[in-house]
């Protein structure tokens, strides 16, 4: 993508901002939907009705409340470090935002191409914890740091599973670039590694049971790294006020709230280009159906898209459908239970694949 | 190690079942209403805000008396001998210019006392429920269809009347003497 609008506008900076600016607002458009899809969902599963008076069943409730924020008094407290209390939200987002610079949403628009995009990922996620522990610390508010203190532990000990999983796809796929991860996928939802991977044999068949064990451990293990429920500790609403955020207020706020979406879209994304094909179609595509070479990559970026939202929705449907975990079981969840199975199932697969 | 995978396996199932049930909420039809565009019928003998229906009332002060907060005030000023008041629905002569009906709804306890004793049923409940006020004063509701100036009038009129009443039965005991 980079390199076809560096060889268009022959302008390095300006092909950066708009290769930049295209997932910024892919985020930003898809955080005022699932805003609105969560309030829908979860007013539905409680057998409410949800927003209903701003537009059609209320889709215009993300704007207007974006409205709201904007007009609200951007409010500090007395004892807050100021310098860290601003820079946290900015952190916090710019480390879900970044995560999105090596996620290919298509064959053609990736942000960047590189080779550890994987590890990339992984690590640049983990900023999300200091811009946590940075707004709990600087609110100066016992509530506040019980929550980013309650987040630090969670998101630690999480991305072990998480690093695990990771570990058994790279040594399963041996790369560690995401585009080339999704590559391989191609063609036939049967090729999708959560199905065996693309090789026909006796392996793909005897990789299934493990397969469905890592896209699991993965999917919980990044559901606690979001912090989302039945691991929302840090954010427990009936426990701790809103936990790292309490004391933030107007935009500031919303940049927390946009960084949760972006995040869970993000971790969503990873998880479909891990185990469920990335981009790939589970059909084949209009495309080559119909010879139009240029559809493609849409096409792909509506799969992609597709693939994240049902990961979303899961997401969301496991928060309206779990309690909250106390802090000892979900210490008890991520070492005694995922940790081991993850370590398991990284030998089985290891040891499958030599077959 | 058996204990180990059961409870790994229960997770895993009953957090399934839960989905199940969920999911299933997710298309049943709400059972919420989208309140003020929607209703719910009220039941038949409901007790809401009260309504006087001031051409019927001659204005007995039995209503005011039945009130047991006391949030009814009535005054009444009576009619000139040559004025005709009308009559009211049901035949009865009405007597009394109301100069002042007012009912303090932020008082009223809806007991529906007031309505059992008027001999005209011009005072009586209806469905409204939804008049909260700003301001405690603006429940204050006047029933009275005179204003200001023609109660004033009504009753200086009145006061007229009896001052010459007085004047002629000053005159008539005069003579007497």
């Amino acid at each position: 993508m980079f390199q076809l609008l560096y060889n268009f506008t022959g302008d390095a900076i300006i092909s950066t901002i708009v290769v930049a600016l295209i997932p910024l607002t892919i985020i930003l458009i898809y955080a005022l939907f699932a805003i609105w899809l969560e309030r829908k969902v979860s007013a539905h599963m409680q057998d409410r009705l949800g927003p209903m008076r701003t537009g059609w069943h209320g889709w215009l409730q993300t704007i207007a409340d974006m409205i709201k924020m904007i007009q609200k008094e951007d409010t500090i407290a007395a004892e807050a470090d100021k310098k860290l209390f601003n820079i946290a939200p900015v952190l916090v987002f710019t480390g879900s935002f970044a995560a999105y610079a090596a996620i290919p949403f298509s064959s053609a628009l990736i942000g960047s191409e590189i080779e550890v995009g994987l590890f990339y990922i992984v690590a640049i996620s983990s900023l999300v914890v200091a811009g946590i522990l940075m707004a709990g610390w600087a609110s100066n508010n016992k509530y506040s740091l019980l929550g980013a203190m309650r987040s630090a532990a969670q998101i630690v000990s999480y991305e072990i599973p998480t690093a695990l999983v990771v570990l058994t796809m790279v040594m399963y796929t041996g790369t560690f670039s995401l585009a080339k991860i999704s590559e391989m996928q191609t063609a036939y939802f049967w090729n999708w590694n959560i199905f065996g991977g693309p090789e026909f044999g006796i392996t793909k068949f005897l990789l299934i049971p493990f397969m469905i064990v890592a896209a699991l451990i993965m999917f919980i293990s990044t559901l606690a790294e979001v912090n989302r429920t039945p691991f929302d500790i840090p954010e427990a609403e009936s426990e701790l006020v809103a936990g790292y955020f309490t004391e933030y207020s107007g935009m500031k706020w919303g940049m927390f709230m946009l960084a949760e979406y972006a995040n869970m879209l993000a971790v969503s994304a990873v998880v479909s280009i891990l185990f469920f094909g990335g981009y790939q179609s589970p059909f084949g595509y209009l495309g080559n159906l119909f010879n139009i070479k240029w559809l493609i990559p849409f096409e792909q970026i509506f799969w992609f898209l597709l693939k994240g939202l049902i990961l979303v929705f899961v997401q969301m449907w496991l928060r309206w459908t779990l309690p909250r975990l106390r802090v000892d079981q979900l210490m008890t969840v991520c070492w005694k239970y995922l940790i081991p199975y993850a370590v398991a199932n990284l030998i089985f697969v290891g040891i499958i694949s030599l077959l | 190690m058996k204990e180990y995978l059961k409870n790994t396996w229960q997770a895993i199932y009953t957090v399934l079942v839960g989905m199940k049930i969920t999911f299933k909420h997710l298309f049943t039809p709400a059972v919420t209403i989208q309140y003020p565009d929607v209703k719910i019928p009220l039941p038949e003998r409901v007790r809401n805000r009260l309504y006087v229906n001031i051409d019927d009332c001659i204005g007995c002060d039995q209503c005011s008396r039945a009130c047991p907060v006391s949030c009814i005030e009535i005054e009444t000023v009576k009619a000139l001998p040559g004025e005709n008041l009308g009559v009211t629905s049901n035949g009865k002569k009405k007597a009394l210019w109301v100069t002042k009906f007012t009912i303090d709804f932020a008082k009223c306890c809806y007991c529906q006392l007031c309505v059992f004793p008027c001999p005209t049923n011009c005072i009586y409940m209806t469905n409204v429920y939804e008049f909260s006020e700003y301001d405690r004063r603006d429940l204050i509701y006047n029933f009275s269809n005179l204003t200001e100036e023609e109660a004033a009038e009504k009753k200086a009129n009145y006061e007229k009347f009896l001052a010459e009443k007085e004047a002629q039965k000053a005159a008539a005991s005069k003579t007497q003497e």
